[in-house]
């Protein structure tokens, strides 16, 4: 039963991954991608991952979404799809090859799994990978301040309009000024 | 062929890192390309789970796997907002007609 679990997972996760990547339009292929998202999450939850599960869900079906819908609003719906530059056929090849390779050298670890105690996350994340945590502080606030940067190319240019204005409404000013020391 | 639930997992792990290379090798669009490098991560946060799962410490598999999400996060959001800024400037997602930079 846990194995026919698993399997209808990965297939509907591959799946979903699929038809996000082939679909014409990006709304849709946002919205199976919330569905490749709550897929991962469900199986995160069925490993034993509880926490990631709940950050998968949360970040992967729900944030990213959200960024790709407003993307998408801000945008337009750009149905161009373009043909790829690589074959199709090659790439097929190589992806086939690398995905061969990854089981390889991944099945004799999975194969044989080791039991041990149960570690809690809190104590893996707090204790003895404390500076993950401050690095993620440090990306959040990078990315904070990126998404800032770039989205705030309305204000400068409303500052620039504001100052040609000043310097329009002053020029005559000037103007005037030199006709009078001129007289 | 007598498959434990881990091999499965394992399965589905390769079967969705491979959906997602095909597409990074194919797609041009630049949104897509976001959608495409959230599969892969996808892919890479089970792989974690299922390595910490297998060598008996979960929690260091679940420690790396919320960090790679924190990062895969950051990256897509300030992906997006570039992207938002290239359909402003550019008038196209397309990242081959991107070349204004080129010399």
């Amino acid at each position: 039963m846990e194995n026919i679990a698993y399997l209808l997972l990965g297939l509907a996760a591959a799946f979903c991954a699929y038809r996000a990547m082939i679909s014409k339009h990006l709304l849709p292929s946002a919205l199976y991608l919330a569905c490749v998202s709550a897929s991962v999450s469900i199986s995160l939850y069925l490993l034993g991952a509880y926490e990631v599960a709940v950050i998968e869900l949360s970040v992967g079906a729900g944030l990213v979404t959200v960024m790709l819908v407003y993307t998408l609003s801000v945008v337009g719906e750009d149905t161009y799809d373009p043909a790829s530059v690589i074959p199709k056929p090659l790439a097929l090849l190589v992806v086939g090859v690398i995905a061969v390779l990854a089981a390889w050298m991944a099945y004799p670890v999975v194969s044989r799994p080791v039991a041990s105690g149960e570690v809690l996350l809190a104590d893996v994340l707090w204790k003895q990978r404390a500076l993950d945590v401050w690095v993620q502080v440090a990306l959040i606030f990078s990315g904070v301040m990126g998404v800032l940067g770039l989205l705030s190319e309305r204000t400068i240019k409303i500052k620039e309009e504001q100052i040609l204005q000043m310097a329009e409404t002053e020029k005559p000013i000037a103007i005037q000024m030199e006709e009078e020391m001129r007289v | 062929m007598n498959l434990s639930p881990l091999d499965i997992v394992l399965l589905g792990t390769v079967l969705l890192l491979a959906v997602g290379f095909y597409g990074l090798l194919i797609t041009r669009n630049l949104i897509k390309l976001v959608l495409v490098l959230q599969i892969l991560v996808k892919a890479a946060v089970m792989a974690l789970a299922l390595a910490g799962k297998s060598s008996g410490n979960l929690g260091l598999g679940q420690s790396l796997a919320a960090t790679v999400i924190v990062a895969d996060t950051v990256v897509a959001v300030v992906a997006l907002a570039l992207a938002v800024q290239v359909r402003k400037h550019a008038g196209t997602l397309d990242v081959t007609k991107l070349s204004s930079l080129r010399g």
